[in-house]
């Protein structure tokens, strides 16, 4: 009867958790053997209850891409503040960069997720918002720093949408792999702030919107074989701008160590969460953007000297090692992100 | 040998973006039952057409790449070790791509 088991030269197991249905996996984490069943969406409303993620009534906007993480957060969500009465008002958010034959694409996926699980869409777009798409700031900057340009733009775009959608909260669908490799990457950056933050699984309370992860400590794999064994509607294409981005060395290892020893990718979560930050150690202040009263440790805030960057026709301002005001683009070594002790981009709502 | 194969998550890029395949898998000779590291040299002869390393690294799959013999993962069943049947489906997701 068990195809899978009596090939294995094991005994047959059953789920740890039912003890009825036969296995279909085996959960990195605690290496249990658990049914379709039983798999997953208990342990997120686990999740959330700990961490005290929502109060009932609250308004809470889905950062929807239309990729794997963000559609199985739709679904899940919408059926945990179903099954377990959560009150919640989800909308879905969604960006619109402006890359052809990528985001075009997602949008598609988003919008059919809006009728599937009836949740109100709401999309933003870069060229709306800055007067920019990706595929026209990539064709003045060139295939390297695209991914600074947009994780800026991104992240105050969703407080924009968020604050037209008046949400009381963000959610987006990083998972445990995600946060390992953002944790591996402030570290191989010396960024200290961005370190003592990105393990919070709610961040910018004392913002605009504070934004949670749900998903921190779901690895990436359950989240695809959830998705797979749902027959859930998601786009899985690499973005066409990526290839040259930082955090894809950090991805390729954090996979080769995921396959040595599974349970690595949680350790790292523990590690970042532990850290403690020497008290001699300098960490920019919080305040406000002079152009536009977003966040910001500096006196404007990152989007607005890439955007000034851009509209001037300097695109290397804000980018690479910068001396006082980061006005002067041409003083740098290599085109990479590095981000010095002078140029911290703005404040906590960064991932 | 009959088998199903599906390919997943972006994976179907490297077989002219077909989804399923349908295979006639003949056994190498003198061995008498074909394991998942006979078929994944298979694969990647006959099935990948473009970008091999996307789908396997060394003897193995690329890590990132989930495997699925009858719905089941395969890392209980044995992994590489894993012995493949007559009218099996086996399934590859990629999981290397936003979300």
């Amino acid at each position: 009867m068990e195809k899978g088991e009596a090939k294995s030269k094991k005994p047959p197991r059953l789920c740890c958790i039912c003890n009825e249905r036969r296995p279909v996996l085996k959960r990195a984490k605690t290496l249990q053997q658990i049914c379709r069943e039983c798999f997953y969406e208990e342990e997120i409303h686990q999740a959330i209850v700990k961490n005290r993620l929502f109060k009932s009534g609250e308004r809470v906007a889905i950062g929807a891409s239309g990729g794997k993480d963000s559609t199985v957060l739709a679904y899940v969500l919408s059926e945990l503040n179903r099954r377990h009465s959560y009150g919640l008002d989800l909308f879905l958010l969604s960006i619109d960069e402006g890359i052809t034959g990528y985001r075009d694409d997602s949008l598609e996926t988003v919008k059919r997720n809006e009728l599937q699980y009836g949740l109100p869409l709401q999309i933003l777009s870069y060229k709306d918002l800055y007067g920019w798409t990706m595929d026209d700031i990539v064709k003045m900057i060139g295939l390297k720093n695209n991914c600074t340009f947009c994780g800026v733009f991104r992240r105050q775009a969703l407080d924009r949408g968020a604050a037209l959608l008046k949400v009381d909260k963000l959610v987006t669908g990083h998972n445990a792999d995600d946060i390992a490799e953002t944790v591996l990457l402030n570290i191989l950056r010396g960024d200290i702030a961005r370190l003592s933050r990105c393990t919070s699984i709610t961040t910018g309370e004392d913002g605009p919107i504070p934004r949670c992860k749900p998903f921190k400590y779901t690895y990436e794999k359950e989240i695809v074989m959830y998705a797979y064994f749902k027959k859930l509607d998601y786009f899985s294409t690499e973005c066409i701008y990526s290839p040259n981005a930082y955090r894809g060395f950090a991805r390729e290892f954090i996979k080769d160590l995921e396959r040595l020893r599974p349970r690595a990718i949680l350790d790292i979560i523990k590690s970042g969460e532990d850290f403690r930050i020497a008290t001699t150690t300098k960490m920019p202040e919080q305040g406000t953007c002079e152009r536009c009263g977003y966040i910001s440790s500096q006196k404007w805030c990152k989007a607005c000297v890439l955007l000034d960057g851009l509209n001037r026709g300097l695109p290397k301002m804000g980018i690479g090692r910068a001396r006082g005001g980061g006005v002067n683009g041409g003083d740098h070594k290599k085109e990479t992100t590095v981000k010095t002790l002078e140029s911290k981009q703005c404040g906590s709502l960064d991932f | 040998m009959q088998l199903t194969l599906e390919f997943g998550g972006g994976l179907e890029l490297l077989c002219d973006s077909e989804k399923i395949h349908k295979v006639n898998v003949d056994l190498p000779n003198g061995v008498e039952e074909l394991t998942m590291k006979d078929l994944l040299s298979w694969v990647r002869t006959n099935v990948i057409k473009e970008r091999p390393e996307m789908f396997i690294k060394g003897d193995t799959v690329r890590p990132g790449v989930l495997v699925l013999v009858n719905d089941c993962d395969w890392e209980l069943s044995g992994q590489l070790e894993t012995t493949i049947e007559d009218k099996d489906v086996i399934v590859f997701i990629s999981t290397l791509h936003g979300g």
